[in-house]
């Protein structure tokens, strides 16, 4: 039988089966459908094939455009990394803490900062009162990152150093203690998160405007690919887009949008694409719709092989591949009746390893109500480990390709974010969208349209808006520990003292002169870190240069 | 019903602190502006100061503040300690986020009027404010 015969016959017979048996089903019980992002259909069929080529759009895990894996072995040769945050207070319990993972075998150390840090503020500043320590560890100068790294294994300890605005700083005090310990910089391995323009549109943690910013942020990348050969120099998040409200659609959109924003600006300064590409990892979330979030990562490998072979001419396979690590969705997580989360991560989960992403981080049950106990935070470690050795998802390279559904909503996510994106650039890119305050209102639009779904229980929350108890339990939060912040600024002022203040002096007065300028400032930021120049002193004199952001209202 | 009124109920929603997650104050400034309210939204990092301030310059007949940091209690107490020393104590301060139920008992003594938690549908915050508001 030819094809188009085949396909006739199918689509009558589909038509039929739709009139005579759908059709009337769907009257008798009628349940409301779960509302979704993307359009979908009651069935899918060899129909909604048509038109795709296997060799070109899905082919070989490992090999170009990557739908199905960027390892030719994917979870074969080497399950994901199951990747755990811990909290931690001072840079003292920060460095028992890494030393104890390290001691473990574990690498890839995730370094979380506290608030007044990553916004470049001192913990004696007025603006740090009652954040220091809070979120992640207060690190005000060279003399921290010494506490918390020094005498470690640095070859192994491969950092994940969450800073943005002033990741240029962070990168620049971890340099020093390596140089400190005589680890000599090609063998230096890690991550800064690096990823500014998404604090503009989604998460907050912002200093400069957008254009000084992306300054920073290349000269971070330039300094790298001189000196830092196998330092990961950004990772880009759709996670805290999809956090703030946005759409599955939207999430993938912006953090493309950025990548490629990025990626000009790097080419302008007169990087080569294969000198930094394959240097770019991505940050995904992962919410409880399996099919929708799978298809998401696969249409996304595919979306940033297809953008850097065919629109940014790369040449290195390592520049076409999309690595990526996801984390379950906070947002989707409840207060309420706590237990049901660890289903939904456990769902989340599954969803990004059947997208085969690099790692994944698992969220406590309990994480919208208290700091994690180690009894959730095992549990959630514990739920990935039954998903890897006991589900079965990991024994077979992308297990949903080839289903008629999520090869169906791969190309739809595909194209619907190909027009995004386009329609970003066709009103002038992301740095005017992001001045604009576009993006920013787009992302609040669909935040309020998910919400009043809830509101209007279109969309169910279990325990929410529906299938409610009574009896929820207490919310329990992170405090600051009052003899965490006052050892904090104890140090600092004793630093002060005891540093070479004249060098101090000269060296953010240097600082000052070059960011007037145009050279890469990594290494006056290096210099003055060898200073013991605080992240204060530092940003201070960079606020003084290129003034601070402030956002557009609406 | 809410009654309806001559001139439309001017809303500040404020963010104090270093917390960036705005996602909950700008839903509720849009299901405020969708009731017909005015809002004006400080942006993110206000100190308690520059809230009152704005409070005072625009206006407003509430202020609505968003927390999600922790740092709720000290940022509370110097807000309404700021509106005091303004006189500003009679426009009626409302708080919202991650916040215990021990916290709010406390608050609820400092002068905030009320908190709302994650759940809390919109309609139940705006009506609160329709009803707190005087046609």
């Amino acid at each position: 039988m030819d094809k188009r015969h085949e396909h006739s016959e199918l689509q009558q017979t589909k038509q039929r089966w739709e009139e005579e048996r759908l059709g009337p089903a769907l009257e008798r019980v009628n349940r409301a459908a779960m509302p979704s992002d993307l359009q979908h259909e009651a069935l899918y069929t060899p129909l909604d094939d048509a038109g795709r080529d296997y060799l070109s759009d899905i082919g070989f895990p490992g090999e170009y455009p990557y739908t199905r894996g960027v390892q030719p072995s994917m979870y074969q040769g080497r399950l994901w990394t199951m990747r755990q945050y811990a909290g931690f207070g001072s840079p003292e319990e920060t460095h028992e803490r890494f030393a104890y993972l390290l001691g473990q075998g574990q690498g890839g150390l995730l370094v979380a900062f506290d608030l007044p840090t990553q916004l470049g503020f001192d913990s004696d500043d007025p603006r740090a009162k009652g954040e220091v320590g809070v979120v992640g560890v207060a690190v005000d100068s060279l003399r921290d990152m010494e506490t918390i790294f020094g005498g470690l294994p640095l070859e192994q300890a491969s950092p994940s150093l969450t800073m943005n605005s002033a990741a240029t700083v962070a990168l620049a005090m971890y340099l020093a203690v390596a140089e400190q310990e005589g680890v000599p910089s090609a063998r230096i391995s890690g991550t800064t998160q690096n990823d500014i323009l998404k604090e503009f549109i989604a998460r907050g943690t912002y200093i400069f405007p957008p254009r000084p910013s992306m300054r920073l942020t290349v000269d971070l990348v330039e300094y790298c690919t001189a000196h830092l050969p196998r330092w990961n120099v950004m990772n880009i998040c759709g996670y805290h887009v999809r956090e703030a409200g946005s759409t599955l659609v939207q999430e993938v959109a912006y953090a493309l949008a950025n990548a490629i924003t990025y990626i000009e600006a790097c080419l302008e300064r007169g990087l080569e694409i294969d000198a930094f590409a394959p240097r770019l990892a991505f940050n995904f979330s992962a919410s409880c719709d399996l099919f929708q979030e799978a298809a998401k990562f696969r249409a996304a490998r595919r979306l940033w092989a297809r953008l850097l072979r065919d629109r940014f001419g790369a040449k290195e396979p390592a520049s076409w591949m999309w690595r990526a690590g996801a984390g379950s969705s906070g947002s989707t997580l409840t207060a309420q009746q706590p237990e049901n989360n660890i289903v939904r991560v456990a769902l989340q989960a599954l969803a990004g390893i059947l997208g085969g992403v690099q790692s994944f981080h698992t969220a406590a049950y309990d994480e919208a109500l208290a700091l994690p106990s180690e009894h959730s935070a095992l549990l959630a470690l514990r739920t990935q480990q039954v998903l890897a050795h006991e589900s079965g998802a990991a024994e077979v390279i992308d297990p949903l390709g080839g289903s008629y559904y999520v090869e169906s909503l791969t190309d739809q996510i595909e194209q619907e974010v190909n027009r995004y994106i386009a329609r970003i650039e066709a009103e002038g890119g992301m740095l005017k969208a992001i001045e604009d305050g576009r993006a920013q209102a787009e992302i609040a639009q669909s935040a309020y349209h998910y919400q009043t779904q809830i509101d209007s229980q279109e969309r169910t929350v279990v325990g929410v808006n529906r299938f409610r108890d009574r009896n929820d339990p207490a919310i329990e939060l992170h405090r600051p520990r009052p003899e965490i912040v006052e050892a904090q600024i104890a140090g600092l002022h004793a630093l002060r003292r005891e540093r070479d203040n004249t060098a101090v002096s000269r060296a953010l007065a240097a600082l000052e002169n070059e960011a007037r300028g145009n050279s890469n400032l990594m290494y006056p930021i290096l210099e003055a870190v060898r200073a013991y120049a605080t992240i204060g002193e530092i940003c201070d004199v960079l606020r003084g240069v290129f003034g601070e952001y402030q956002a557009a209202s609406y | 019903m809410a009654p309806r009124r001559k001139n439309p109920i001017r809303v500040l929603v404020a963010k104090p602190g270093l917390d960036g997650h705005d996602r909950g104050a700008k839903v509720l400034a849009h299901a405020m502006r969708e009731a017909g309210m005015e809002v004006i939204y400080t942006g993110l990092r206000q100190t308690p100061a520059m809230i009152v301030n704005v409070a005072l310059e625009e206006d407003v007949d509430v202020v609505c503040v968003s927390v999600l940091s922790g740092a709720h209690n000290m940022l509370f107490a110097e807000i309404m300690a700021e509106m005091r020393a303004h006189a500003a104590d009679a426009i009626p301060v409302l708080g919202g986020g991650v916040i215990p139920d021990l916290d709010i008992v406390q608050l609820k003594e400092m002068g905030v009027r009320e908190i709302f938690t994650p759940g809390a549908p919109l309609t139940t915050i705006t009506g609160f404010i329709e009803d707190l508001v005087p046609a």
